[in-house]
């Protein structure tokens, strides 16, 4: 579970993040949704410590994360995988050494050791047979599942993923949604998952929180979103004619 | 004025952050014998090329200068030994390789740093800046002097090519004028020059990669600039380390 308290962040003068306050649960998808622009990114990257908040806190299991040393930091980071927008794998690697990277870094595995936890990962997600690429030859659905498999290599108890179907087709899109479902449920991980696609919301939504203009602005689940009377989250979920028309229906 | 004092204070506070304790000896060993080998042998050709006919050049340019029959042939020679080896070696090399080594230094880190790239090394808990500044510091400071050493004697044999096949000198004058007078500081000197110059060549285009913001037109700002600042910082050192050893 990762708790977030009364955090506040701003860039100069233009502040993101408004004394925000949310429990994020283990085990669940727990969704951050906005707009571009409404602060999902930079709150992430507050709850990792690659921002750091101007006040508030964050706990990670009852471990306070804001009030940490590099050194005691380094530990919780080990237990996090992040999926990133744009996968964020490194060129210069193969796919196997990729996933193997984390691995090499933390653990004193030997070679065969290693081996098996990079296969048994990318075949959790579902890749067979490609160890040997560089993330330029495949694609970008491929490239966000070996980004999975690299952030679960460690067994993480945390799981960000950031825009994580952003640049697929939607059912590549929802294969990735749902693998990260899986995941969550499999290893009991604390998900938490930045969107504004709302396929994904109706797909694994179960803890949602709506962000705007850097506020906590509402709080639900996939049932009760859609149901919303709010006229800015309304704005929101029913953007495109087609949802206009499925919510007068 | 403050924003070159704070590129200067932030440029001193990454590298205390690239020299902190590496996470892991093996992975670091590794990544600095794979720089060895890209920024290292990546560049023997380009160098070969530009020593060899810079040597014949500077030889062809001394023999036409030297009119008076009072000035014996053989100070043709050692004047491309001397240019060479505390000059044009260490100096205008280095300052080749700060536009060759550089520009790639800065933009393989920049784009690591805008395709989030670093950001994953920083959530694994990973010293991003150790891990990828450190290695290819390490790696310069052991190749580029072997790379200077060689530009030394190839621009010494492109001399020696043009006493072979020209009529303006013998091969025996030119041999003697490289080793008369030969002081082996000279030598230690322009070494001594190379460390700091490949120190500048990894760490400064180093920083401005680490710091790119932004996009692609970004990445190439940010090499250009390190290129510049490589270059400018290589000239002033130069000059300082000149006037401390041999004057």
């Amino acid at each position: 579970m990762i708790e977030v308290k009364n955090i506040r962040k701003s860039f100069g003068d233009n502040e993101i993040l408004k004394d925000i306050s949310i429990t994020f649960k283990r085990g669940e998808i727990n969704l951050v949704i906005g707009a571009s622009g409404s602060g999902k990114s930079v709150l992430t990257k507050c709850i990792v410590g690659l921002h750091e908040v101007d006040s508030g806190t964050i706990f990670y299991d009852g471990r306070e994360f804001t009030s940490m040393n590099f050194k005691d930091r380094k530990d919780i980071r080990s237990e996090i995988g992040m999926l990133f927008q744009g996968g964020a794998l490194f060129d210069s690697l193969t796919v196997e050494e990729n996933v193997r990277f984390p691995l090499e870094m933390y653990t004193k595995q030997s070679k065969e050791e290693m081996l098996d936890r990079v296969n048994f990962c990318l075949k959790r997600v579902n890749l067979e047979n490609v160890n040997h690429l560089y993330p330029a030859e495949i694609s970008g659905g491929m490239q966000k599942r070996v980004g999975i498999a690299r952030a679960i290599a460690l067994n993480p108890k945390y799981l960000f993923c950031d825009e994580p179907n952003s640049g697929l087709d939607p059912k590549t899109g929802i294969v990735i949604d749902n693998l990260i479902y899986d995941l969550t449920k499999e290893f009991d991980i604390t998900t938490i998952c930045v969107t504004h696609d709302m396929n994904s919301v109706m797909e694994t939504g179960e803890n949602i929180v709506f962000l705007h203009q850097g506020q906590k602005w509402w709080e639900g689940d996939k049932k009760s979103i859609l149901k919303t009377d709010d006229d800015v989250l309304c704005d929101f979920v029913y953007s495109s004619r087609i949802m206009k028309k499925f919510k007068n229906l | 004025m403050i924003s070159a004092l704070h590129n200067i204070g932030s440029y001193f506070l990454l590298l205390a952050r690239v020299f902190k304790k590496p996470d892991n000896y093996k992975l670091y060993w590794r990544q600095t014998v794979h720089e060895m080998v890209s920024l290292g042998l990546g560049s023997l050709g380009l160098i070969a090329i530009i020593s060899l006919f810079m040597g014949a050049v500077v030889t062809l340019q001394t023999v036409s200068a030297i009119n008076s029959p009072l000035i014996p042939l053989y100070t043709v020679g050692y004047a491309t030994r001397q240019s060479f080896i505390l000059e044009l070696a260490p100096t205008v090399m280095c300052l080749i390789l700060a536009g060759k080594i550089g520009s790639n230094i800065s933009s393989e880190i920049g784009s690591m740093r805008i395709t989030e790239q670093i950001d994953a090394l920083e959530i694994m808990g990973i010293n991003s800046a150790s891990y990828l500044i450190l290695p290819k510091i390490i790696a310069a400071l052991f190749t580029i002097p072997i790379i200077i050493i060689y530009s030394m004697f190839l621009g010494i044999v492109g001399g020696w090519i043009v006493g072979a096949y020209s009529s303006m000198l013998s091969v025996s004058e030119y041999v003697y004028g490289i080793r008369w007078d030969f002081q082996l500081f000279h030598v230690v000197y322009a070494l001594i020059k190379t460390l700091f110059f490949a120190f500048v060549i990894t760490s400064v285009p180093s920083y401005y990669g680490y710091y790119t913001r932004g996009g692609a037109l970004e990445i190439g700002k940010s090499s250009t600039k390190s290129v510049v600042y490589s270059s400018i910082t290589i000239l002033i050192i130069n000059y300082i380390l000149t006037q401390l050893l041999l004057i």
